[in-house]
């Protein structure tokens, strides 16, 4: 990912002189602050953008939970429909039917959130994705990491849960001089790590992506010289492309987070299976 | 492995004077946890449970409507059959009767019949006997007197008193079988 980003950074300048073609880089994720700067409460824009994903998904599973119903209006159809898919689909599919009832609200709570805060990436206006700066999505990763830490010391012991997890059964003694420090490494550092770094690096790579078709075209269409202005065409066309991609990237990311959570704690809390 | 590429991505970020994306800013962390902490203090507390609650509400309204369909769908089937069975019964119980019925009012002819025939036939009898006593009746009787006027006619001719009781009764008979002879030849010429 480090080379693709500074080959990008090498590409782009080419066309980033007085010109005015604006090349996204990695300085739209540090945008300037807005509020508090230099204090751990700085605002930015990225912030900002969270702000309103969390307060629309708030407001959206509120009022949802508030006028719930027997009968259910076509609104709450619909969240219960993912309520539903993230408690049969994933929850009780990989936890099985105990721990899936148990887990199922935390799962579902991620798969919500995670989307919410993904799609702003293809919103209007908003333009980024609230997880494309890692703080979300580590504070989510670490999360699931606690949850699937202290539950399962809690149920198993921590002798309990250090042999299932560092000493996996069914295999012969001297795997273990490999097999333990690799497991360690998954279990304490790979699991949140990757977690981490998978969504928040789909979030950021897909706005590059729009970004650079967008400012592409209008640098085509309205800069360059007659003939080019036909590849303003392409880039548009790309960029719709990648602006569909981006959509099912949110949901599909948002998916993946929380179907690796419920994966995660059935490993740490059912080591024998 | 990661820290390694930690440490190429840092140095590629102080080159290019742009923060490190894999390395979270102060307030980045701050705000996302104060996001992470909202929306799981809502979804958590709040509102995942209440729409499962209703969820739940709903799951155990249809199931017991199923049931109590089930239930109702049961007691209809037992009722018919119940009242196939009685249905049946009452045409058994139908036809025996019809069955009674017709043998009793076989038997009730018959007597019938019999009693009549019976009835005939002792009335054919005593006319029978009837004709009979009275033929008898009527033969004595005719005997005495054709017996009593024959004597006093034949008294009167003869002029003779047969006061003899074994002369006149030998009269009489002698004269009777001739009465009888001459009937029976006039029968037999008027034949």
């Amino acid at each position: 990912m480090e080379t693709a980003l500074s080959s990008l950074a090498t590409i782009l300048p080419l066309a980033a002189d007085d010109s005015g073609f604006h090349a996204p880089s990695l300085a739209d994720f540090f945008p300037p602050a807005v509020l508090f700067e230099g204090t751990p409460f700085e605002i930015n824009r990225i912030m900002i953008v969270r702000f309103i994903a969390t307060a629309v998904l708030l407001t959206i599973i509120i009022l949802a939970a508030k006028r719930a119903k027997l009968v259910p209006g076509r609104g709450q159809v619909i969240i219960e429909m993912v309520m539903n898919f993230a408690r049969k689909g994933i929850a009780d599919e990989i936890l099985g039917e105990k721990l899936g009832k148990k887990y199922a609200p935390v799962i579902t709570t991620i798969l919500f959130s995670i989307f919410f805060l993904n799609i702003t990436g293809v919103v209007p206006f908003l333009n980024v994705a609230g997880t494309s700066v890692i703080g979300l999505p580590l504070i989510f990763a670490l999360w699931v990491f606690f949850l699937y830490l202290i539950d399962a010391v809690r149920s198993l012991g921590v002798g309990g849960f250090l042999k299932g997890q560092l000493f996996p059964p069914g295999v012969p003694k001297f795997v273990y001089i490999v097999l333990t420090p690799v497991e360690f490494l998954q279990v304490f550092l790979l699991r949140p790590a990757t977690l981490t770094i998978r969504l928040f690096a789909n979030m950021m790579a897909g706005h590059l992506l729009l970004a650079l078709c967008f400012s592409a075209t209008s640098y085509l269409f309205f800069q360059a010289a007659g003939g080019l202005k036909v590849l303003g065409a392409v880039t548009l066309a790309g960029g719709f492309a990648f602006y569909l991609l981006e959509i099912f990237v949110a949901a599909l990311q948002a998916y993946v987070f929380a179907i690796l959570t419920a994966v995660y704690l059935q490993m740490a809390l059912e080591p024998e299976h | 492995m990661i820290s390694g590429t930690i440490a190429g991505l840092l140095t590629a970020a102080e080159e290019a004077e742009t923060p490190n994306p894999l390395l979270p800013e102060t307030y980045d962390i701050v705000w996302s946890l104060f996001i992470v902490i909202i929306l799981g203090v809502v979804f958590l507390k709040y509102a995942l449970p209440k729409i499962q609650a209703v969820l739940d509400e709903r799951t155990e309204l249809v199931e017991g409507g199923l049931a109590k369909a089930e239930a109702a769908q049961a007691e209809a089937a037992a009722a018919k059959d119940e009242y196939q069975q009685q249905l049946t019964e009452a045409r058994t119980e139908a036809a025996r009767i019809r069955e009674e019925a017709r043998a009793e009012g076989t038997a009730i002819v018959a007597e019938s019949r019999t009693r009549a025939t019976a009835e005939a036939a002792r009335i054919v009898e005593n006319a029978q006997r009837q004709i009979d006593a009275e033929r008898q009746q009527a033969s004595v009787s005719l005997r005495n007197e054709v017996g009593e006027l024959a004597t006093e006619l034949a008294s009167k001719i003869v002029g003779e008193s047969l006061a003899d009781e074994a002369r006149r009764s030998r009269v009489v008979e002698r004269f009777l079988d001739e009465l009888e002879a001459s009937t029976a030849a006039d029968a037999g010429k008027g034949n």
